[in-house]
């Protein structure tokens, strides 16, 4: 943990191409099956093995589930320790295991757990990591100053500057090359049952002062609503006004058996909870149809909704961005727009 | 027992409030046209860290790494209630990625020294990278809490905190000193004080004065000077800062681009929305 022992990692352009598996109690992360199907096809144009990092308490039984989905080799670490997630120690076991094996590219989750732990990581290994990318492609890169070849790098692909550009990040130096990646954005590849994979069983060989954070007591909600498989969602923003005024929004999402959405500054104003956010820092989503509802559209939600199937937009501001990728833009007041979308739609289905 | 708190907050570009006026002719974000805001996040770690000072009694200090003009968030530190503020500024800093800022403030952090918490904001809206926190923990062997929701115990050298998991929460006892990362549903972040704005607003860094003027000379008489660090104030290795000590480096840059094709503008009459939930339901995008 102390800076003095932290040593740039030699580039390995043999090395491996690694997921870190995140579980919490017992069940890997979803995200994770995401990153087993990019990290496959990156390791197959380098021409190299895909490893995942796996560690917790009783978890190696998870490895399995992993090698369909690409993964060649599962590090393990097993600890009664390590059965609750805590930053240094899981950041300590993951930098060991990099310092061993030299990976050229480590990928995580851009979960809540997966931001918490990969800087630590990065800043044990010197080494680069680009947060929360929505692409990930190997290319060969000039360098800007010596217009030498970097030969198959990693692109970092990431929305930045609040979304409203999209920079593409290299390392050159300062390996392994690591990212976080947004939950939702990577295609989930179809899962090969023949494949099979190995264990490779490592030791945590982790001080008892290393566990300076104990966790006393935890609540993990069940998910009760599922944004990412909605056909419809009808979703509410500043424009909406106040807390009582969403119920509008609940009323077209019940007419049209969609679910309801919500943009930040919706759930900023306290209108509605944030499990409900869809953006950047929410939920990405891609329904048959998304009615965005007094949301001006910052680059950061349309980021979370733009490759909806189709899109209406009503917003009183001409001007404001969401029109710009709506396929049905209403310039107008949605407290007069929606009633009378829930009645054109119920009138035809009186028909 | 008293305890001493550090506070690392950023000016940013406002960039969650991009609307129409913000965008250009060409689809483009107009960068100028957003205003220099205080940090969202780092408003509610500066609050904490009031917090644990008004329930235990300590100290506050604040540090940022910026240009010059980045002293108009210390300055509003200081109206809230913070007890020192410090601004990181050197130009061979320009370029510092997440692993060199955290090298420096880390190296800040060093030179303050005598601290139990370590607070900042989970993560700046310029970049959304929410690495410099854990990075900087990692460079002073500190443990980290990420995503503080509520302190609920300070005592015997360790702090009980509840932190939002995202799908839920945890309440975790960790060692102090640590370092905690805030979110902004932790507190309400108190209003300035008219008093303390009285007494600091005149505070400004030396580096906004000529050198040797007389001004500056004035300005360090009355103490109004804002405390100003180099590089070398915090003993920083240059191969660490800036472009030298960042490994990531930009490749392209693209803007995004807002097209209007294939938009079908519809009336807000109860004309023009029948015909729209028609087309809807005759290409089955309604069921």
């Amino acid at each position: 943990m102390a800076d003095q022992t932290n040593q740039p990692q030699r580039k390995n352009l043999e090395g491996e191409v690694w997921i870190f598996a995140e579980q919490e109690e017992g069940a890997l992360h979803d995200v994770v099956f995401e990153l087993c199907g990019r990290a496959r096809a990156l390791a197959d144009r380098l021409g190299v093995k895909v490893g995942a990092v796996l560690l917790g308490d009783d978890v190696e039984k998870l490895a399995a589930k992993l090698y369909p989905y690409g993964v060649d080799k599962v590090y393990v670490v097993e600890d009664k320790r390590l059965r609750y997630f805590t930053s240094a120690p899981y950041a300590q076991m993951v930098t060991g295991l990099i310092q061993k094996y030299a990976p050229q590219i480590v990928l995580y989750g851009a979960t809540p757990l997966g931001r918490d732990v990969a800087p630590r990581i990065a800043s044990a290994t010197l080494s680069g990591l680009t947060a929360d990318c929505t692409d990930l492609k190997i290319d060969d890169v000039p360098d800007a100053k010596t217009k030498e070849v970097h030969k198959n790098l990693l692109l970092q692909i990431r929305p930045a500057f609040g979304g409203n550009i999209i920079a593409t990040i290299v390392n050159p130096e300062g390996w392994p090359q690591m990212a976080t990646v947004r939950e939702g954005v990577l295609p989930l590849v179809e899962p090969d049952p023949a494949r099979a994979g190995e264990v490779v069983r490592e030791k945590a060989a982790l001080a008892d002062t290393a566990f300076a954070v104990e966790v006393i007591k935890r609540e993990i909600q069940k998910k009760t609503l599922n944004l990412k498989g909605a056909r419809i969602i009808v979703a509410g923003g500043a424009g909406v006004g106040s807390k009582e005024n969403f119920q509008l929004i609940y009323k077209l999402a019940e007419a049209l058996g969609g679910a309801v959405g919500a943009s930040r500054a919706a759930v900023d104003g306290g209108f509605i909870g944030h499990e409900h956010q869809i953006g950047q820092t929410g939920t990405t989503v891609r329904p048959a149809l998304y009615i965005a509802c007094g949301i001006s559209g910052a680059v950061q939600h349309r980021a979370g909704m733009e490759d909806s199937a189709k899109i209406i937009a009503i917003n009183t501001d001409p001007d404001a961005p969401i029109f710009s990728v709506a396929h049905y833009g209403i310039v107008g007041d949605l407290n007069e727009v929606i009633p009378m979308i829930i009645k054109a739609v119920a009138a035809r289905g009186a028909e | 027992m008293s305890y001493h708190s550090i506070v690392l907050v950023k000016q940013v570009p406002d960039t969650a409030n991009v609307t129409g006026e913000a965008m250009k002719e060409d689809g483009t974000v107009n960068r100028a046209a957003l205003p220099a805001i205080f940090n969202p996040e780092d408003l509610h770690a500066l609050e904490a860290a009031l917090e644990i000072k008004d329930r235990f009694g300590g100290t506050v200090t604040v540090i940022s790494m910026g240009p010059p003009k980045a002293g108009d968030v210390l300055r509003d530190c200081l109206y809230r209630g913070a007890d020192r503020a410090i601004l990181i500024s050197d130009r061979r800093a320009a370029g510092s990625d997440t692993l060199a800022t955290s090298y420096i403030l880390a190296q800040a952090v060093k030179t303050v020294g005598g601290y139990d918490f370590v607070f900042c904001g989970r993560q700046a809206i310029d970049g959304d990278t929410a690495q410099v926190g854990p990075q900087c923990a990692e460079k002073l062997g500190l443990p980290q809490v990420t995503y503080l929701e509520e302190i609920l115990e300070v005592e015997d050298g360790t702090a009980v905190l509840k932190r939002n998991v995202g799908n839920g929460w945890e309440v975790v006892r960790v060692r102090l000193p640590a370092l905690v990362t805030v979110i902004d549903t932790a507190n309400n972040p108190r209003p300035r004080r008219a008093k303390r704005m009285m007494r600091y607003k005149f505070k400004r860094t030396a580096l906004e004065f000529p050198a040797d003027s007389p001004q500056l000379a004035e300005a360090k008489e009355k103490g109004d000077l804002l405390e100003t660090w180099s590089l070398d104030d915090i003993g920083a290795d240059l191969q660490r800062c800036g472009f030298a000590g960042s490994p990531t480096k930009v490749h392209k840059i693209q803007s995004i681009i807002l097209t209007k094709e294939g938009s079908v503008s519809i009336e807000p009459t109860a004309e023009g929305i029948r015909a729209m939930v028609r087309e809807l339901i005759d290409d089955r995008t309604l069921g």
